[in-house]
């Protein structure tokens, strides 16, 4: 049985468009009852947004669904994916509270960045997630 | 006290009721006035006179979409229900061997549970004052059974107490109990409470104490007999040569403040968990499939609906086949009970008004998670004397409960693994169904070391990836500001489901807002 559990990978379709295959240590997620405790944008994403949006950004289509993040032209303006982690918005929950500031601008920054989207001015800031809380 | 204008007390009313006409009509005077009623279903419907030709539009066949269903039929209406998957029931759903279930991101799971055994991902319990749920299992012949919320020998469990060794909840029950009883009893008895508690209260209450918390004639929580009577022996009582007990040694009271295991002690105390509750036999979808009995010949199945627009004295629906595809279709009727989850229908073309679709838009569904695992015999019953109930921790999983059905068997019980909320569920909605059972089993084998020798198979279910509700229940942003809004007619259509509750995530509220929606359509419609 133990074979079975070995560490999780996530793909990841980054800045010259290659897909690549890295490893995500979740060895330290559940480590708080409450809080996500990842810091890395990568990380955040997999222990939280991957979760809906799927490991490489590509939504999923159900009876409703979630919207793909892929060349998403919604994340030209960053304070957009801001706002609706923090407040939430149609089946998007409010993360606002699992999620500190850093935390936030962090992933914001790696998912404007990632998955076919090259927004990579007008970079999130703790201090701007703070104002918009 | 409150007196009537007669100056009868109600005590001394019910007294005169019970004594003239028995214990029926004085319950019946009881839920009157407001006693014994903490449900607010009011009894079956019995709707008459509905207009002939009267075309009632269902959206969803869940328990709220069923019961308006089945009580509008009965009064004569034409009833139509669109549901998106291949069955009806909801969240009322059970995955059972042979099952397979596809959650969003396109993940299959095919059960590999034996014959009987089953796993239910959403609602798993029933109060005994959901009156409409457990009204309609007795009407519907649906077999319910005791659920064991409650077990003595199940454990509480802190990884970071007690060298993360699991305790059981009665010993710390009675050791929480014996020292709070303790101090209190030396407080009153040595200091007394002055106003608090009257000189004569105050001799009640040290015996009270005395006998609460097992506490021994120096009003003391201490290992011996009286403690042990309640926490179990370290030798238990026996018969022949070997049968005199040996006394069991408490845990101080700062080793328990010091753990979290006080925590969970009131978890059976819990409004909706106070025993007796109950489960149906079988699985929690014998309610679902007890519906479908009923009113499944109205269901058009695979119908998925993209638009929703109120034209006239119409309203209708566009739906797709998510069987065959094919072109739009179109049903409409005069009036429409939609159940939708609130999180797919804010991604439906609809045209409810604007204050409507702000309550529709800004209600998200929550994140849980629950795994069910298979395992080749009872270990927990057969080693460790566990017998349904629920053991709590604070390792991710949060819970472990055991099946309260089919005890003492031999071979494959499945138990419910991982019921965790918040961040933990989070975290296990991104991990893949293979790496959630592998987290699972990683903490769960910190309670019972037996799990992987004994693991069989797994199932999980994320919330959030439930293709048909996004998330478990919905979530309010303002239920005070927006809950009587979303309750009214807008255009021709009343919204229905658990969201439309002050029961949320219950079968129980799904149904009671069913049975209010009809009722005040039925008087909108006859009154017209």
């Amino acid at each position: 049985m133990k074979m079975l559990f070995t560490s999780m990978t996530v793909l990841l379709l980054s800045m010259p468009a290659i897909a690549q295959e890295v490893a995500i240590d979740t060895s330290n997620w559940f480590d708080d009852p409450s809080t996500l405790t990842q810091i890395d944008g990568a990380s955040i994403y997999a222990s939280v947004c991957a979760g809906c949006h799927m490991s490489n950004g590509q939504g999923a289509q159900g009876a409703g669904k979630y919207p793909a993040l892929t060349n998403n032209p919604n994340l030209m303006a960053t304070a957009y994916p801001i706002s609706l982690i923090i407040h939430g918005h149609k089946a998007m929950p409010s993360l606002g509270g699992l999620l500190d500031d850093e935390q936030i601008s962090t992933v914001v920054n790696f998912i404007r960045a990632n998955f076919g989207n090259h927004y990579t001015d007008n970079q999130a800031s703790a201090e701007l997630v703070k104002s918009m809380r | 006290m409150s007196f009537n204008p007669e100056g009868v007390t109600r005590r001394s009313f019910l007294g005169m009721v019970g004594a003239v006409a028995g214990a029926a009509a004085m319950y019946s005077a009881m839920s009157t006035m407001g006693f014994a009623s903490p449900s607010n279903w009011r009894g079956r419907l019995n709707l008459q006179g509905a207009p002939d030709n009267t075309n009632i539009l269902i959206l969803g066949a869940g328990l709220a979409g069923m019961t308006a269903a089945f009580e509008l039929r009965n009064a004569g209406y034409n009833v139509k229900i669109l549901e998106y998957r291949d069955k009806a029931g909801g969240r009322c759903w059970t995955l059972r061997g042979g099952d397979s279930y596809t959650e969003l991101g396109g993940s299959t799971q095919h059960i590999d549970f034996a014959e009987g055994n089953y796993f239910n991902p959403g609602p798993w319990r029933i109060p005994s004052d959901h009156f409409a749920v457990l009204d309609y299992c007795k009407r519907f012949g649906v077999k319910l059974e005791p659920f064991i919320q409650v077990n003595y020998n199940a454990y509480l469990h802190d990884s970071e107490a007690f060298n993360g060794q699991p305790q059981r909840f009665k010993e710390v029950a009675s050791d929480f109990r014996g020292h709070v009883a303790e101090l209190l009893a030396k407080v009153v008895d040595q200091t007394g409470l002055d106003q608090a508690v009257s000189t004569a209260d105050a001799e009640k209450l040290v015996a009270a104490l005395k006998r609460y918390g097992a506490l021994n004639d120096n009003l003391e929580y201490v290992t011996g007999s009286e403690s042990s009577k309640f926490r179990g022996w370290a030798h238990p009582e026996g018969g022949g040569v070997d049968g005199k007990p040996e006394p069991s040694q408490v845990n101080s009271l700062s080793d328990l403040l010091n753990s979290t295991l006080w925590r969970n002690l009131t978890a059976g105390d819990n409004l909706h968990m106070q025993s007796t509750i109950f489960q149906p036999v079988g699985g929690m979808d014998m309610i679902a499939k007890g519906f479908e009995e009923q009113v499944g010949e109205l269901i058009t199945y695979n119908a998925q609906v993209t638009r929703i627009r109120h034209e006239g004295d119409q309203v209708t629906a566009s739906w797709v086949s998510t069987n065959s595809g094919g072109s739009e279709q179109t049903e409409t009727a005069d009036y429409c009970i939609c159940t939708i989850p609130f999180s797919v229908l804010s991604q439906i073309d609809h045209d409810f008004s604007p204050r409507m679709s702000k309550i529709i838009d800004s209600m998200p569904y929550a994140s849980a998670f629950k795994a069910g695992i298979e395992f080749k015999r009872r270990f927990w019953e057969e080693d460790e004397y566990i017998y349904g109930g629920i053991s709590y921790t604070n390792l991710p999983i949060t819970l472990i409960s055991y099946p309260p059905y089919d005890m003492f068997s031999d071979g494959p019980g499945v138990l419910l693994a991982a019921y965790p909320w918040g961040a933990y569920s989070y975290q296990f909605n991104a991990l893949s169904h293979e790496d959630r059972i592998a987290k699972v089993m990683e903490y769960g084998s910190q309670i019972h070391p037996q799990y992987y020798d004994e693991f069989k198979a797994g199932a999980s279910v994320a919330w959030h990836r439930v293709p048909w509700s996004l998330g478990c229940y919905g979530l309010w942003k303002d239920r005070e500001a927006d809950y009587q809004d979303a309750t009214a007619m807008d255009g021709r259509t009343l919204m229905a489901g658990e969201h439309i509750s002050y029961l949320p995530a219950w079968m129980e509220g799904a149904v009671l807002s069913a049975l209010d929606a009809v009722e005040r359509l039925h008087t909108t419609i006859t009154e017209a």
